[in-house]
């Protein structure tokens, strides 16, 4: 499989990440929500500090998709809430390219299926940044990107995106069938994310601590066993144990922001629609109970509507 | 009649002020706020509002100033009980305390200071405008009754109902005084962790469905809990959380734990859901949904370190 060029879609943090690492090795055109943002990247390219080192890249930007050569691989990058709007973008375009969604939750490939015949790689991805500004990110958290295939894609072409992203600089694992690897991030982004908009709390150590009845550790343990029943029914063999990412998590010494917390800091919308949202979904269709998931995702909602 | 309030805050006020209005009571009040004391020993403890009265008492911070006493009457925050009995149990060696206090689990705090207890709830509010001077918001009854693991005598609890209902708080002495406390408590936690965590008013909460239906479950479960113990509620939560939601009652109405989060002060949620989660636990009761806001809340206080 040719992979020359990569077409990365949205430049948040994530996007960022693999636009910088990739145009290391080959052509990167970013297609960027803000007109600015775009010539921005066109202007200074993109640097890239933390974990790497300190670099600097040329990359193409623009904000039209239709200004974009026909790339040998599409990335959609976007939020979960901002594929819908970059897959309908993409409609019409790049006929027979891969297209790879990287998103949180569930149903990112079913949303971009929805809107052309591409061959489609999933992926979720466990490394996190900062973006310090348009032009300007910082790789915090090295943690892997996992891909499998969905539509019309060989393990080997999958296996040739993974060794593009590892010549990158970047981690990636390839795996046969994403599922147990999606299912096992869905459930501990729903409990690790939710916990800590509500509470306000980095991912810190208070996630594992057990001891005590009111320890939130005893939660966030509730919430893990609650969508493991959830994988279970819908019959899925997680690929990680969410409890022993989260203790692990909360070990490494400097505590994580996660991006819910960040938004509801912020004021925006969050993700647990397409988190918390599709891990109750799930469950409603397989018949088993998520009380738990349920009232994070019912606190979280009404978080949202207090800003207004 | 010597009657101590302990924790002359905003409700604590409220009794020191209209008991103070009686001839054969002598009241006096103990706070650690030395401007609130002052101000009441020099000008009389002022309620404006809902009424207008001024209560002439002895006040002091000092806890060995206090003469023995008939009855005290715990006032504090659930989170200051264990000090503020602590330091004043040697004015009722030979008295009953009675607590008007949130939640669950003070009874058992006094009872390891005092020989005799009475459980309360109450349900007037106000606010301390400045010191000496506290605005009452809303007028309201109180429930007394023997704590039953170490009870005061009923002659006693009838005795302090009836100074406090000529005093003009109307209180009523019953034998079992669970079933309003318990009602309270469930109403409590069922609604104010939530609206802590949402930021919502009690309005908005109660208008979101999904909201809503987490509201019922924390009730349900507390209505377990209480069944286990043979308790009858006096009324049932779920009216009251809907009578409440309206716009002319307090649809616009922060609960104090919302209050206390956007103060970043420490809120009253152990003694409200961590109540009902160990008095569920004690009877062998689950209370999944309970233990979930109480971490929610406790982990939104950590987060304030």
């Amino acid at each position: 499989m040719k992979l020359d060029s990569v077409c990365i879609v949205g430049a948040g943090a994530i996007g960022s990440l693999y636009a910088g690492h990739l145009a290391r090795v080959c052509d990167v055109s970013v297609l960027a929500r803000r007109p600015e943002h775009a010539w921005a990247l066109e202007q200074d390219g993109l640097r890239v500090t933390g974990r790497n080192g300190d670099f600097k890249q040329r990359v193409r930007a623009t904000h039209a998709v239709r200004e974009i050569g026909q790339p040998d691989l599409v990335i959609v990058a976007t939020k979960a809430t901002g594929v819908e709007t970059a897959a309908s973008a993409l409609a019409g375009c790049f006929e027979g390219v891969p297209v790879m969604t990287v998103q949180n939750g569930l149903g990112a490939e079913e949303i971009v299926a929805a809107h052309g015949d591409w061959p489609l790689v999933s992926a979720v991805t466990f490394m996190s940044g900062t973006r310090h500004s348009d032009t300007h990110v910082e790789y915090i958290l090295d943690t892997p990107t996992w891909l499998g295939p969905y539509r019309g894609m060989s393990d080997e072409d999958v296996q040739s995106i993974a060794d593009l992203l590892v010549a990158a600089g970047l981690k990636a694992e390839a795996l046969p069938d994403l599922r147990p690897a999606q299912w096992s991030k869905l459930i501990f982004n729903a409990t690790v994310n939710a916990v800590a908009a509500l509470t306000g709390l980095s991912h810190d150590p208070h996630f594992a601590a057990e001891d005590r009845p009111d320890d939130l550790g005893r939660l966030v343990h509730g919430l893990v066993d609650e969508g493991k029943r959830v994988a279970a029914a819908a019959g899925v063999e997680l690929h990680d144990d969410p409890w022993e990412m989260n203790v692990l998590a909360t070990q490494r010494g400097s505590a994580h922001y996660p991006s819910m917390l960040e938004d509801v800091d912020a004021r925006r919308p969050t993700e647990v629609d397409l988190i918390t949202g599709a891990l109750v979904r799930e469950a409603e269709r397989h018949g088993v109970e998520a009380p738990l998931h349920r009232a994070m995702w019912a606190l979280v909602q009404g978080r949202e509507a207090s800003y207004a | 009649m010597r009657i101590c309030i302990v924790g002359c805050g905003a409700v604590g006020s409220l009794f020191a002020a209209n008991l103070a209005q009686l001839d054969d009571v002598e009241v006096w009040a103990y706070d650690l706020s030395q401007p609130h004391v002052d101000a009441i020993n020099r000008d009389g403890l002022r309620l404006s509002g809902a009424g207008e009265v001024v209560g002439r008492l002895r006040a002091t911070s000092d806890a060995a100033e206090l003469p023995a006493c008939d009855f005290g009457i715990v006032a504090t925050k659930a989170m200051h009980t264990e000090p503020a009995i602590s330091a004043t149990a040697h004015a009722f060696a030979d008295g009953a305390v009675a607590t008007v206090q949130n939640g669950i689990g003070n009874e058992e705090t006094l009872a390891r200071h005092v020989q005799r207890v009475v459980r309360g709830t109450t349900f007037p509010a106000g606010r301390i405008v400045e010191p000496g001077h506290v605005q009452w918001d809303v007028k309201g009854d109180t429930t007394i009754g023997p704590f039953e693991p170490q009870p005061a005598r009923m002659d006693e609890v009838e005795r302090l109902a009836d100074a406090c209902t000529r005093a003009g708080m109307p209180t009523q002495a019953l034998a079992d005084a669970r079933g309003a406390q318990w009602r309270k408590v469930i109403f409590n936690a069922a609604t104010n962790p939530v609206g802590a965590l949402t930021r919502l008013t009690h309005g908005r909460v109660c208008e979101r469905e999904p909201l809503r239906r987490l509201v019922t479950g924390l009730v349900d479960e507390g209505k377990a809990v209480a069944g286990a113990q043979a308790i009858e509620l006096d009324a049932d939560p779920e009216e009251l959380i809907d009578h409440a939601a309206k716009p002319e009652v307090a649809y616009d109405h922060k609960s104090s734990m919302l209050q206390d989060v956007e103060a970043g002060r420490p809120t009253e949620v152990d003694w409200l859901n961590g109540g009902i989660v160990r008095f569920g636990a004690e009877h062998g009761v689950p209370t999944p949904l309970n233990a979930a806001v109480w971490a929610l809340v406790k982990g939104l206080e950590a987060s304030w370190a």
